[in-house]
């Protein structure tokens, strides 16, 4: 098997090596070839996308590219996609085709990127291991019976299987990161406001954000300048300019200094993983990189805080899905409140609906001071924790997981060791922080990843640091085994 | 036991603006079912709320109006319950920090005297749609255009205490929203309606009883009656040693009655939090004095300055200026004829309002401008047509749309001013009536109307009256 950066595609493309057109149908063939054992896409847009990429070779010969020109990528099944199914991985939403596009996909095509399918991810976002997907589980290919994480389960198997050069995801609580961590490849989380949730079916509105799931941080660099900036469409989107990533890639790290959180080794970090992250720690001092010891005292909070605030924007944000509109519809009712609950019972799998109701209990009238606003001063606090950080460290660097890849089918009836996952991503959503993950060794033969966190609006140093080491490293060139055709 | 009653108003005002509170489709009433409705409104997956901010001018608009405090950061929260007509499963509205509170305005008492009347707060909030269940056998049907549609929720304190009271309050802010053009005030099309929350105490007494709120009242006359009844109703009860019930309450007005609606157990429990699609709204003080600066002449200054600059009197300038479309039209008249204000205050408030009244019609939708009924004014002053013939020519203006004189000369309306061609016509009654003219010479002068009245009847009333007059005792003392 051979995986495209997407730097290499476009160089090809621009000397003219391979046209759009072929390199559509490499990947239209490992999908025909791959996808029935990995289960990643949900949808593909393969009309669509090779009528595009005609278009696209036209461009290329009359010498008129963009900074995307010819370039397939996958987008998370959350993104709005006008005319092709946008499920969200839900029964609910299995029929919906959105008459318009998000805004990130709007931006993608501006630059001339075709989209060539929607990826598999957990029901609504809501899932670390992609198991929630009413589609199935998407599968990881180090390992088929293990779990890619999720919830952009999807994307991240797309592009560690060679199935897309690059794909979009989106991190609510470490919904990029971690997949990323567990599939051996690469993933950035934006900070919030970064890039617009316009057409990004909502989960957690304070904690949404889209972001890259990429082989390369160089990759990730590229993507980011077309996919970020200011929407009027997005109250939340900021109005700051747009770096040129790429151009800093090579910009020396040498006199950083990052903090490690003691916190991250409190519990729960097992000893092989520990030292496979030191291991690559000493890369990045290699690199003239200076570490210090810092406290995130509130850290341990992060999760329960997480599953106030997460489940009680959901549970309002899910309301719509009703079956009047749109969605899924139970037509044999006949009075209203079953119509409701009927279609609500049967469009929405078990995790969402433990959430939505979670979610409503914490903001009913008797407990919201108790939760949901308890809850919001323990966000501040987080903040402040990494505000505090930031005065004497310029990045935090941790592992991404406690573990590498677990298997399928090993947590998903236990949803608090589920929710534990997230417990090193968690809390830079909850500050609205931008983070990484990129793979940094092997853990029981499985990608193992080092995530590193950054002020708001810092993406430029998280993809600075991470392609130096990526310039000394291999870890991220590694594939996973060839796959059986089936 | 003799009882006092309390009442709060909560005063819902559609904002006129072109575009939806949250996004840019109209807002024009009366368009095809869902027609008005955008992906926003319609609540689709992945969409957000932008603020149109022509609203926040409107809120602070109505605060400086009613010397409120403006908040400096205002928030928006969800308020959520499931029903067809509220697509997102939850209301954009403001709940803990409004963007308006600490108000007041006065009104008058029962007594004549001023009285002021707090107004708790004022918040920005999305209408919901419309379910319409009368169209369509066994189904509702949903119509999303209002869905969207920019309101002012308007909180009195609890300080009315009488039906009239709330109908003046209600009036004093239809006006004052009116005066800013920030509503256009059409309660037929529920552009303004409010929500009367009434409850009896004993007399003296401080404690609050048991409220009812009684929804949806789109008329003075309604707000009136629906208290009266509610009062009455709760009366009978607390007189008959029962209690209050809490509870939501609908007015019927064909046959003036309230009848329960829900009570507070079946309420939703709401859960309202913070819109996390929304920034917090923050105002600063330049924008608020900029504001101000832009705020209208109001209706107490617009009285004295009729009073003072026109010479009108001062229960006139109040009867004009208390409707802004009404005070616009009479300055308009003043500005193209000023020889005779207080006559034109007279016509304002006698044939111009009645027209109104009797056609159903706003000065608008009449059809005399400013400038046609300043020319037809002018046309009595200068001896034209007679005050009696004006009113006449008037109605013509209203159904045929034709110019004042146009009117006059096609239908001879003119008045007849010549001694010469009225001289014959008293010599003629004079000598049709010898024996009142017998008793006019013995002393009896009201006999001179009666001529008057047959001179009028002989010309169709185009006779110059005051001329006749003059003329009859020349001819009379002459023979």
């Amino acid at each position: 098997m051979e995986r495209y950066t997407l730097k290499n595609l476009a160089a090809m493309l621009l000397s003219k090596d391979i046209s759009s057109q072929e390199i559509l149908e490499m990947y239209m063939q490992r999908i025909s070839d791959y996808d029935k054992s990995l289960n990643c896409y949900i949808t593909l847009n393969k009309d669509d996308a090779f009528e595009k990429s005609i278009q696209a070779d036209r461009l290329i010969e009359s010498g008129n590219t963009l900074s995307l020109t010819g370039i397939p990528y996958a987008g998370k099944d959350i993104f709005c996609t006008q005319g092709i199914k946008t499920t969200c991985g839900s029964k609910m939403l299995e029929n919906f085709i959105p008459p318009y596009d998000a805004t990130v996909i709007s931006n993608l095509s501006n630059q001339g990127a075709i989209l060539m399918g929607k990826t598999n991810m957990d029901e609504f976002a809501m899932g670390s291991s992609n198991e929630t997907s009413y589609f199935g589980p998407a599968h990881n290919p180090w390992d088929l019976a293990r779990s890619p994480g999720g919830s952009s389960g999807g994307s991240a198997v797309a592009v560690a299987a060679g199935l897309a050069p690059i794909s979009l995801g989106t991190d609510t609580g470490g919904s990029i990161r971690q997949p990323a961590a567990f599939t051996g490849i690469t993933g950035l989380k934006p900070s919030y406001g970064r890039c617009s949730r316009y057409g990004m079916v909502a989960f957690a509105s304070s904690l949404d954000q889209a972001g890259i799931l990429a082989l390369t941080a160089e990759d990730a660099a590229i993507l980011l300048e077309s996919l970020a900036g200011f929407d009027p469409l997005d109250s939340t989107s900021v109005e700051t300019d747009v770096p040129k990533y790429s151009q800093s890639l090579d910009a020396s790290i040498e006199g950083k200094t990052v903090g490690i959180p003691k916190e991250f080794f409190d519990e729960g970090l097992d000893s092989e993983s520990e030292k496979v992250f030191f291991n690559a720690i000493k890369i990045y001092e290699s690199l003239g990189v200076q570490f210090q010891d810092i406290s995130l005292p509130h850290l341990s909070l992060s999760v329960p805080t997480y599953y106030v605030v997460a489940p009680a924007e959901c549970s309002s944000n899910l309301a719509r899905y009703d079956g009047i509109r749109y969605g899924y519809r139970h037509d044999e009712t006949d009075d209203l409140d079953n119509f409701y609950l009927t279609n609500r019972q049967i469009g929405f799998g078990a995790e969402v609906k433990r959430r939505i109701i979670t979610g409503t209990y914490v903001l009913s009238t008797g407990y919201y001071d108790a939760y949901y606003l308890k809850a919001q001063k323990v966000r501040q606090l987080i903040s402040e924790d990494f505000k505090q950080a930031f005065k004497s460290v310029d990045a935090i660097m941790g592992p991404t997981t406690q573990t590498p890849a677990f298997k399928i089918g090993e947590k998903i009836d236990d949803p608090v060791t589920m929710y534990m996952n997230d417990i090193y991503t968690i809390s830079a959503n909850l500050a609205g922080l931008p983070a990484i993950s990129h793979p940094c060794g092997f853990v029981q033969s499985l990608p193992f990843g080092l995530q590193i966190i950054a002020p708001h609006f810092a993406e430029g140093e998280l993809l600075n640091l991470t392609h130096l080491f990526q310039q000394k490293t291999d870890w991220h060139q590694k594939q996973p085994p060839d796959l059986k055709k089936v | 036991m003799e009882w006092e009653v309390v009442i709060g108003l909560e005063i819902h005002a559609q904002l006129s603006c072109k575009s939806k509170i949250f996004s840019g489709s109209s807002t024009n009433f009366g368009a095809e079912q869902n027609t008005q409705a955008s992906l926003i409104d319609l609540g689709y997956p992945g969409v957000l709320p932008v603020l149109n901010q022509e609203v926040v001018v409107m809120a602070i608009k109505f605060g400086l109006a009613v010397n409120a405090q403006i908040s400096e950061r205002s928030i928006f929260a969800r308020k959520n319950y499931f029903y067809p007509d509220l697509p997102k499963g939850y209301q954009i509205s403001q709940y803990e920090l409004p963007i308006v509170f600490n108000g007041s305005l006065e009104i008058q008492d029962q007594k004549g005297a001023q009285k002021k009347i707090g107004i708790t707060r004022a918040h920005l909030e999305e209408d919901a749609g419309k379910s319409i269940h009368d169209k369509f056998k066994k189904t509702t049907a949903i119509d999303l255009n209002r869905a969207g549609t920019p309101l002012l929720e308007i909180v009195s304190e609890p300080e009315l205490s009488s039906p009239e009271e709330a109908r003046a309050y209600m009036q004093k802010i239809h006006q004052i929203v009116k005066y800013l053009e920030i509503c256009d005030g059409n309660m037929q099309e529920g552009s303004f309606r409010c929500d009367a929350n009434v409850s009896l105490k004993p007399k003296n007494a401080i404690k609050l009883g048991t409220r009812t709120e009684i929804k949806n009242l789109n008329s003075f006359k309604f707000v009136e009656k629906a208290i009266a009844y509610e009062m009455a109703r709760q009366e009978e009860l607390l007189n008959g040693g029962k209690v209050i019930v809490q509870e939501t309450r609908l007015y019927d007005s064909n046959i003036d009655e309230t009848r329960a609606m829900r009570t507070k157990e079946e309420e939703n429990d709401y859960r309202y939090f913070p819109d996390p699609d929304l920034l917090p709204l923050e105002i600063d003080q330049s924008m608020i004095k900029e504001i101000r600066s832009q705020l209208p002449e109001f209706f107490e200054e617009k009285v004295q300055r009729y009073v003072n600059d026109f010479g009108i009197k001062e229960n006139d300038a109040a009867k004009i200026a208390n409707t802004i479309e009404i005070a616009r039209y009479f300055e308009e008249v003043i500005s193209v004829f000023d020889s005779n204000n207080q006559l034109v205050a007279s016509w304002i408030l006698t044939e111009l309002l009645s027209a109104m009244n009797r056609n159903d019609l706003t000065v608008d939708q009449l059809g005399v401008s400013p400038k046609s009924f300043a020319k037809l004014l002018q046309r009595i002053t200068d001896g034209t047509i007679s005050g009696k013939i004006a009113k006449e020519v008037f109605i013509s203006m209203i159904h045929e749309k034709k110019d004042v004189d146009d009117i006059i000369q096609s239908q001879g309306l003119e008045q007849i001013s010549d001694e010469r061609d009225i001289v014959p016509i008293i010599v003629e009654v004079l000598d049709s009536f010898p024996d009142q003219l017998e008793e006019y010479l013995d002393g009896k002068e009201k006999i001179l109307d009666f001529f008057v009245g047959q001179v009028m009847q002989r010309t169709q009333g185009r006779a110059n009256p005051s001329l006749v007059n003059e003329i009859l005792k020349k001819t009379i003392k002459n023979n």
